[in-house]
């Protein structure tokens, strides 16, 4: 690899731009997509990498390559820089996600409860969630307790492509929320991505154990794990 | 590609601007139980440096030597791990998975 193509790497991974290495196996010749000239058949492979977030092998013109996508970091965005928040926000970013706190109320949403690395939006959630516009490499929790707040932000999450939705709260103050959001104009396909109460069921008493729950499911979801792709429409069982 | 990844990069860049020669290897196919999945990274310098993996720590050994051999001659080797090999005993990829390793210098 040549020092500049390294460099030209690392630049887009801090700009987070999306990019994909291609590297031909038996010359170590090397392409940066969609920066450098790369044959078609080749440039549908490197979408189809970063699509799925997954390396592959091709071949062109009988030689072997090898395509590594680099895509920006996954997203996850936390409504309410509560207790939990503290604990899932450095394993979250030790997971590789770029983390974003959204709390309007200024006296939680400090640097000092939740650590430098992390984004801090005081604006109001509906606001914050719109200016963040979560796509599919993003996942959004709700920690407030608190309708006026989870609820704005939900209302933008849920018509989102956010890969993940999880809102804190027991069965009784789901089944409300539900209604809520139903009032709001929410559709029931909509609704039935909220994953709540939220985390998988590993009996989570303390704010890092809830955390560790959270962050498996989230895991779960992105993964395609079984316990998530059998999860239809109003399946949650926990 | 996970941030993890990203920092082998990372790491790469600084080592060689602070002047050591730097190779990569990465892992381009597996098949079987192999631990770490296509993409995975290794940064070694010529001085001894290493971070990243390419193996749950298996392998890493005789890809260090390999990336040194790279580093002198500039060249690019893809590198055969597997059962079927007979330094499998000698390189211990204990799982049954097998890999290919490809490696090159940075410069």
């Amino acid at each position: 690899m040549t020092p500049d193509l390294l460099a030209r790497l690392t630049a887009a991974r801090d700009v987070k731009r999306p990019v994909a290495l291609l590297t031909r196996l038996d010359s170590g010749a090397q392409l940066l997509f969609p920066d450098d000239a790369v044959p078609e058949a080749l440039a549908a492979e490197a979408e189809a990498a970063l699509r799925a977030d997954k390396a592959r092998n091709a071949e062109q013109d009988g030689a072997p390559w090898f395509i590594q996508p680099q895509n920006p970091p996954l997203r996850l965005i936390v409504v309410g820089a509560v207790h939990i928040a503290q604990a899932l926000v450095p394993m979250a970013a030790r997971l590789g996600y770029a983390v974003t706190v959204v709390d309007p109320r200024r006296a939680f949403a400090t640097e000092e409860r939740l650590g430098a690395e992390v984004a801090i939006s005081s604006d109001w959630p509906d606001e914050a969630m719109t200016a963040l516009a979560p796509d599919t490499r993003t996942a959004v929790v709700t920690l407030t307790h608190d309708p006026k707040l989870d609820d704005p932000a939900l209302e933008v999450a849920l018509r989102s492509p956010a890969f993940y939705i999880g809102c804190l709260g027991s069965r009784r103050t789901h089944a409300k929320r539900l209604e809520r959001l139903k009032e709001a104009g929410l559709s029931e396909a909509e609704m039935s991505k909220i994953h709540a109460p939220v985390g998988l069921d590993i009996g989570a008493v303390t704010a890092p154990e809830i955390a560790v729950s959270i962050l498996a499911q989230i895991v779960a979801a992105r993964r395609g794990a079984a316990s998530e792709t059998a999860r239809g429409p109003k399946s949650d069982k926990t | 590609m996970s941030a993890d990844s990203e920092d082998i990069l990372a790491t790469a860049a600084a080592w060689r601007a602070s002047g050591e020669d730097v190779a990569i290897a990465t892992v381009v196919e597996t098949w079987g139980s192999s631990p770490r999945p296509a993409g995975s990274r290794l940064v070694v310098t010529a001085s001894g440096r290493m971070e990243g993996s390419v193996s749950g720590g298996c392998i890493e050994g005789a890809v260090a030597d390999a990336a040194k051999q790279t580093m002198q001659t500039g060249t690019p080797q893809l590198l055969d791990f597997g059962i079927s090999d007979d330094r499998a005993w000698e390189v211990g990829l204990a799982c049954g998975g097998k890999l290919k390793v490809f490696v090159e210098k940075v410069g």
